[in-house]
């Protein structure tokens, strides 16, 4: 094959990606005129409202954002307590050891079950604890939502973080110790100011991973169409009004919906942004 | 350096090499390499000896950004002019860690050079190929019934003569060859430099070297660099015991490099 | 000596706490696939792979008799698979192509705009790539299709293989590609020949990895293949997919005994994928 034909080949594939990510683009945001037109953009994104009577619809997405930003802001403090000490476990104490990528393999284990296998999980089994902890009556909410989102977004966090912690130099934590510092000072002193940045990136994308997914949060959160205002209320969240409402949608209940999808696409994109710029910023 | 050498298969005329723009790598340098001779280019690190050789079978093509003037004829041919795959194929590059293929047999390693480029030949071609190809690097004894089996588990000097059996398989005109000993031990540098001095009667060698030694070990002729410049050009022998230029009795010396 | 013991003190405490809070991070996976199991296992028969789903009545009749339901996952089974193959038809040769393009043009405009997009790709919600699909598949056929589903699979696939691809390649010492080269080789030989043979482990592992990654994906089928209850050869109908029976399941009180075994399925299915995916990723280590 020639030089020629080969490059070429190379140089379409590129452009397929383009095409893809710009088509994408496209469709959602064509797809969200209608809505966008008949509520007014900021109107839609700010309106509580969703009522789909005919002849009085009125959509707007403004529960869905709350309640999306809500379990995930959640997730996020849920996991912290749990994905840290597993990145220092693995990027510190036991680095290079047997027992770190044990518990490395349980962690990606944990990200390999589906979304909709926790959505079962919580649904059975931590449903009803929440029920017998007198948490709540039916078990549904935000929280419950969120602490299944949380163990969901631990592997992410955790083995991101615990790269950044790994790549601390050797020659700066000796630095550290040979003037007298404990192990504790050093993770303290040295390692979070420099892993900090990089730590910081994986929880971003830890968040908009939370904000998107939709199977397990579909299941637990109760599917009420109201802006939560406790722990124990139930919500709902833009990925799963989707998943709920698409099916039978049309006209302008379809239009909106697409147009949630949009808001979606960009927080997470935006989110997703500012988590990887961080990292080339260290890479430079 | 004129009538330094008689019959030329390489003749370089103020060649300029730049990695960037205003600054020259290697500085107009003129040579005639001798046929059937082996010819090393010594100096200090960061002289332009390994810019020199890769220009010649044009690999600087890889790198955006490298710019190469002058004039460079190979058996008559001008390389510079030429489609870059042509050039390589007569013009056969020796590396400085040995770099088999991983995933092809010894067999397939060294009949590559036909396969990658598409030249079909039948089953008794090849092996005619292969068979004399290794025998010419002495390992035909070691590994012919070993032919099938991956090439990584030959220690490094076998690896480096297996790579020079793949570059000589394609008959070139020269062999470049960038530092072949230095990751090497002293006892198989031995047995590949010897190798060399019998090798010159079928094909021409051009050594990158980084060892002064070496290069009054084996070459014929030797070419001394320094800060891109050629600056001096001559027989090893008359070199090493009366070198005209100042710069190369310091290097020669050890005062410089 | 009052600062030292408080230092101590708290040295160990953060050991201590590291290893007790990372412990228990393996309870909910012990709890999960502990639950699954002993929920599942019952259920699964030679019956359950070779046969459709029950519908409700024959639920209904089965647990009256105290008997297993009847049926199987059969065709969530099929219709995975060729949902699956026709993603990776897809994914593949665009995404280990498109991997060789950024691994060989590193600083190009072009090449960083490509590697945005695909991280951009990587973060999308997969809801989102099953509205996509819709618009751009479902509703120019005007139905929910396997077609639709394997479209809306290989999205999510292809900048998985196009990352991987291009890590492993990156990995390979340059000396490999320069020595093919020398040899007067035209630049496609050398990346056909010699590079991706080399490269061949890190690039299947990471097509393992991404076909592990889809079959559990439930959201963005619902939107583009919607879900059958008969095995589904025709890849123009929609068809059904393991995780979508999971959901049928979850939605009909009487069919709660399949969820379990159904989930099984799925997570041992995950689970032999990845540690296939770890075996011929170390073997193949160059």
């Amino acid at each position: 094959m020639s030089d020629k034909l080969f490059k070429i080949i190379l140089s379409s594939s590129a452009v397929i990606i383009l095409l893809i990510s710009g088509g994408m683009v496209y469709s959602l945001t064509s797809g969200s005129i209608p809505a966008f037109k008949e509520f007014g953009f900021f109107n839609f994104i700010f309106s509580p409202e969703w009522n789909a009577t005919p002849g009085n619809e009125e959509y707007g997405a403004l529960t869905f954002i709350v309640g999306t930003i809500m379990t995930s802001l959640l997730a996020l403090l849920f996991c912290i307590p749990f994905s840290l000490p597993v990145a220092i476990f693995i990027g510190e104490y036991f680095k290079g050891k047997r027992i770190a990528s044990v518990l490395g393999t349980i962690v990606d284990l944990l990200a390999g079950i589906p979304s909709i296998v926790y959505g079962l999980w919580g649904f059975y089994v931590l449903r009803p604890l929440i029920v017998s902890l007198g948490l709540s009556e039916q078990g549904f909410g935000v929280l419950t939502a969120s602490l299944v989102l949380a163990i969901m977004i631990i592997p992410y966090a955790a083995s991101l973080s615990s790269e950044f912690i790994r790549l601390v130099p050797g020659e700066l934590k000796e630095g550290a110790y040979s003037l007298g510092a404990t192990r504790a000072e050093v993770i303290q002193s040295i390692i979070f100011p420099l892993a900090g940045p990089g730590i910081f990136s994986a929880y971003m994308l830890a968040l908009g991973r939370a904000f998107g997914e939709t199977m397990a949060v579909t299941m637990l959160i109760g599917n009420a169409n109201i802006i939560p205002t406790s722990l124990t209320d139930t919500g709902n969240t833009m990925a799963s009004i989707i998943a709920n409402q698409f099916g039978e949608a049309g006209g302008l209940k379809l239009s909106s919906l697409i147009a949630i999808g949009l808001l979606l696409f960009i927080i997470t994109a935006i989110i997703n942004y500012i988590g990887k710029l961080i990292i080339k910023r260290r890479n430079q | 350096m004129e009538n330094l050498v008689e019959d030329a298969i390489l003749r370089l005329k103020n060649v300029s090499i730049s990695y960037t723009p205003g600054k020259n790598a290697v500085d107009n340098v003129t040579a005639d390499i001798q046929k059937n001779s082996i010819t090393s280019i010594m100096g200090p690190s960061g002289c332009g000896k390994t810019t020199l050789l890769r220009a010649i079978n044009r690999m600087h093509e890889l790198y955006p950004g490298i710019v190469t003037s002058g004039e460079i004829l190979l058996a008559g041919k001008d390389i510079l002019k030429m489609d870059p795959t042509e050039v390589r194929r007569m013009a056969g590059m020796v590396f400085q860690r040995p770099n088999p293929f991983p995933t092809m047999s010894i067999y397939d390693n060294v009949i590559s050079g036909y396969t990658l480029n598409g030249i079909k030949k039948n089953n008794n071609e090849k092996d005619e190929i292969v068979e004399t190809s290794l025998r010419n690097v002495n390992l035909w004894d070691e590994v012919k019934d070993s032919l099938t089996k991956k090439g990584t588990f030959l220690s490094g000097g076998q690896q480096q003569r297996l790579c020079i059996a793949r570059a000589l398989a394609l008959k070139p005109d020269i062999l470049l060859m960038d530092e072949p000993t230095s990751a090497l031990d002293p006892i198989t540098t031995t047995y590949i430099e010897d190798l060399l001095v019998e090798l010159k009667n079928n094909v021409t060698i051009l050594i990158v070297t980084h060892n002064m030694s070496q290069s009054a070990r084996i070459s014929d002729f030797s070419m001394f660099m320094y800060l891109g410049e050629l600056v001096e050009y001559e027989r090893t022998q008359k070199m090493f015991t009366n070198p005209s230029d100042k710069r190369t009795e310091a290097y020669l010396t050890g005062r410089i490099g | 000596m009052k600062i030292s013991r408080y230092r101590n003190i708290k040295n160990k405490a953060l050991y201590i706490g590291v290893i007790i809070l990372s412990g228990l991070t393996a309870v909910p996976l012990i709890a999960i696939l502990v639950k699954v199991i002993l929920k599942g296992w019952r259920q699964i028969n030679f019956d359950f792979f070779t046969q459709t789903t029950p519908t409700t009545l024959d639920a209904i009749y089965a647990i009256n008799a105290g008997e297993i339901i009847p049926g199987g996952i059969a065709n969530g089974i099929i219709g995975m698979l060729l949902m699956v193959l026709m993603a990776c038809v897809i994914a593949i040769p665009i995404g280990i192509i498109c991997g060789i393009y950024l691994a060989e043009n590193t600083k190009s405009h072009l090449a960083s705009i490509v590697r945005f997009l695909t991280d951009l790709l990587q973060g999308i919600p997969s809801i989102v790539v099953g509205i996509i699909i819709y618009i751009w598949v479902v509703i120019p056929m005007k139905s929910y299709s396997a077609i639709a589903g394997g479209v809306a699979l290989s999205i999510i696939m292809l900048p998985l293989i196009v990352r991987s691809t291009e890590e492993t390649l990156k990995m390979l010492p340059t000396t490999l590609k320069e020595a093919g080269l020398s040899l007067g080789a035209s630049y496609s030989s050398v990346v056909f020949r010699v590079i991706l043979p080399s490269a061949f482990g890190g690039i299947f592992t990471g097509i393992l990895l991404a076909v592990s990654r889809v079959i559990g994906e439930t959201a963005p089928l619902m939107l583009t293949a919607l879900g059958s209850s008969a095995v589904q050869w025709d890849v123009t109908k929609p068809a059904s997919s393991v995780s979508l029976l999971i959901w049928e399941f979850y939605n009909d009180p009487n069919l709660q005994n399949m969820i379990w075994s159904a989930s099984l399925f799925l997570l041992m299915f995950i689970l032999i994928l990845n540690i296939f995916a770890k075996r011929i990723s170390n073997k193949w280590r160059i």
